[in-house]
């Protein structure tokens, strides 16, 4: 119980100082942003009322002290008071994100899961069997690691879209010129699937070495571990040995690294998006950013960071579940 | 990365690094280790990549005129006279290449530096201060290392508006100094209570000495691999930051090169001379730098080099030091 709270309370922490960076940044823009937006929205149309306050109190530019204009900016947040999109004018912001955030969420999701099973698998394997040929080639895996996801996302898009095999869609998340309702249904599910292959090979391929190379080391100080060479001893088949007496074991750094590496594929998707225009966070974030767009820009901030962290905090709760050790440890 | 790995890279790492004659004190030792290390052929690899570029980036650009000059004819594929080809306003793609090099490892070295700095103030003086000072240190790099780094830096970016190298380095240094942070407070927390420096506590020595003459020279060796995941780091970011649009258009970096590329349609056109040669750079640099890294691991980690005469010989070189590079690589 108290592990839960105490890993609870430094998740609000950290969402504590990504909001109030947030809340801080938007000073460093030059001149009165506020007016500046009020102006570009009323270029596209007519603005609603107590629209410049509102952008003001999130943009933290409020009236009063600056603790005043804390609290106002909290209270925006807090009640999903995001503003309007200025690049996407009257949209709010909060409906820009809704309906981006379920393409990163499953094309992330997906991708890093697969990932994950694949070079812990591999990883394992590898260290089994070390000293190999597929112990030997686990080094050149560090080219794929060193690699740009979304360089590598040009290179797919050019082989298997534009240049040298026409045989999948070089971007967009689903087929936009077909007559496709987007919702739960065959066609589209199909389309969707087609259009995420691309963007999920350039995640899996550029983070698949980190694992592998994470879990093969690990498994290797495992095998020279007493339990293991006990559990030779007593003549266990030796498949039993390498899942149950050494990968469950070395398999436990890589799962608490789930977390950090959660926002490193993250940060990697932005880019990757923009090459393939995927309808997801990402690419509206560059999007918000080409466009001075700064509610939709701290919106998506916000939901990234906080997503981040949520996922953190499941991973790290689940690695106390399978760890008995760090729960009392620290 | 996370507690577990810290703990468990910690007391992996400290016999090799620890000790009087550890960190190469001692003048024929280091040769011995030295000599031993280029035997490696991971070390001598990875050194030869990096010296490569690192030559490029320095003596290159004499030798090429300006990289920006129009000249060729448009999509010129790669040739005896343009050897990497021409970009679609008839730019030598080869010059600009050679010309983002030093751009590309001066963000790279230099956003190292900095965040290796503020990693080897916050995470020794922490580790060794201890108490309150320790608890906020690691609180404070413990939030800054769940943070997204890219999301931040993107709307840090917009915001700032900023162009140039400068303002670039200190914020990515800002951000990426949280995992080295980590793993120096552990090393020094395993440090702190040896013989040595407990020695020259009671002799009196004032605090900064201890830190900076008895435990960071021991440490010296963690901090050098630390800081080239810490460049290889930066310059992906970079790369991805001026890839979407948010670099200096005045700078020529790997990242711009390719952000240019893609919004001229090089795809479309097929000119794969322009798009493959920043990535494969940044690919083939950061293999190199990762390389280096595995065989400095392998140098100081007795416990893996353990393991060698166990494997069957072919020169299959012995296991990096998991925990603390795969740290490194994750995040």
């Amino acid at each position: 119980m108290r592990f839960i709270a105490r890993k609870l309370g430094f998740y609000l922490a950290a969402a504590w100082v990504a909001l109030t960076v947030n809340f801080l940044l938007p000073r460093f823009i030059p001149g009165n942003p506020v007016e500046v937006l009020i102006a570009r929205m009323q270029q596209s149309g007519p603005t609603p009322p107590g629209e410049a306050q509102a952008l003001a109190k999130l943009l933290g530019l409020g009236s009063g002290n600056i603790f005043q204009r804390y609290g106002q900016y909290v209270d925006s947040v807090a009640h999903l008071r995001l503003g309007l999109s200025v690049s996407d004018f009257p949209t709010p912001v909060s409906s820009e994100i809704a309906s981006s955030i379920f393409w990163t969420l499953i094309l992330v999701g997906v991708a890093t899961v697969i990932s994950f099973v694949l070079g812990v698998g591999l990883g394992a394997l590898a260290g089994w069997k070390r000293g190999t040929w597929l112990d030997a080639i686990v080094p050149s895996t560090t080219l794929l690691t060193a690699m740009p996801y979304f360089w590598f996302g040009l290179i797919l898009v050019y082989v298997f879209a534009t240049n040298v095999f026409h045989v999948l869609p070089a971007s967009n998340g689903y087929d936009t010129s077909a007559a496709l309702t987007v919702g739960f249904n065959g066609p589209f599910i199909a389309s969707a699937a087609e259009h995420a292959i691309l963007p999920a090979l350039s995640i899996i391929v550029t983070s698949i070495g980190g694992w592998l190379l994470g879990m093969r080391n690990m498994m290797v100080s495992t095998l020279s571990e007493d339990y293991v060479v006990a559990a030779e001893a007593k003549g266990l088949t030796s498949s039993r040995i390498m899942i149950g007496y050494a990968a469950r074991n070395a398999v436990l750094p890589s799962i608490s690294g789930f977390a950090i590496s959660l926002g490193f594929v993250v940060s990697g998707a932005i880019a990757m998006e923009y090459v393939f225009s995927y309808p997801g966070l990402g690419f509206k974030l560059v999007t918000a950013v080409s466009n001075d767009d700064y509610p939709l820009m701290q919106g998506i901030f916000l939901v990234i960071t906080l997503a981040v962290l949520g996922a953190n905090l499941v991973v790290d709760l689940l690695h106390g579940f399978i760890d008995p050790r760090t729960r009392i440890a620290r | 990365m996370t507690a577990t790995n810290i703990t468990s890279a910690g007391p992996d790492a400290a016999p090799g690094a620890g000790g009087p004659d550890g960190a190469g004190l001692g003048g024929s030792g280091r040769l011995g280790r030295l000599r031993e290390a280029f035997r490696s052929r991971r070390l001598v690899a990875g050194t030869s990549i990096v010296g490569f570029f690192v030559l490029l980036g320095l003596i290159g650009p004499f030798f090429i005129g300006n990289p920006n000059h129009i000249g060729g004819p448009q999509y010129a594929a790669p040739s005896v006279h343009y050897w990497l080809g021409t970009t679609q306003i008839g730019q030598d793609v080869f010059a600009q290449l050679v010309v983002s090099t030093r751009a590309s490892l001066e963000i790279g070295v230099g956003a190292a530096l900095l965040a290796t700095i503020i990693s080897i103030i916050l995470g020794i003086s922490g580790g060794y201060a201890g108490g309150f000072i320790d608890e906020a240190v690691s609180l404070l790099s413990n939030v800054v290392l769940v943070i997204p780094t890219l999301p931040l830096v993107i709307v840090i970016l917009a915001y700032v508006k900023s162009g140039g190298l400068v303002p670039l380095i200190v914020i990515i240094a800002l951000t990426s100094w949280a995992a080295s942070a980590r793993v120096l407070r552990a090393q020094t927390l395993s440090v702190r209570n040896r013989e040595y420096v407990l020695a020259a506590r009671a002799s009196c020595e004032r605090p900064w000495r201890i830190v900076l003459v008895e435990i960071m020279p021991n440490e010296l060796p963690i901090i050098v691999s630390q800081f080239i995941f810490g460049m290889i780091f930066a310059i992906l970011t970079q790369a991805a930051l001026a890839f979407i649009g948010l670099g200096d258009p005045s700078l020529l970096t790997w990242g711009n090169m390719l952000n240019i590329a893609y919004s001229d349609e090089a795809l479309s056109a097929g000119a794969w001379w322009w798009i493959l040669p920043p990535g494969l750079c940044i690919a083939l640099l950061g293999m190199g730098l990762a390389l280096i890294n595995f065989s400095l691991d392998e140098l100081l980690n007795p416990r893996l080099r353990v393991y060698r005469p166990r494997r069957p010989a072919r020169g299959v070189p012995a296991a990096p030091a998991g925990p603390a590079g795969f740290a490194g690589t994750a995040s």
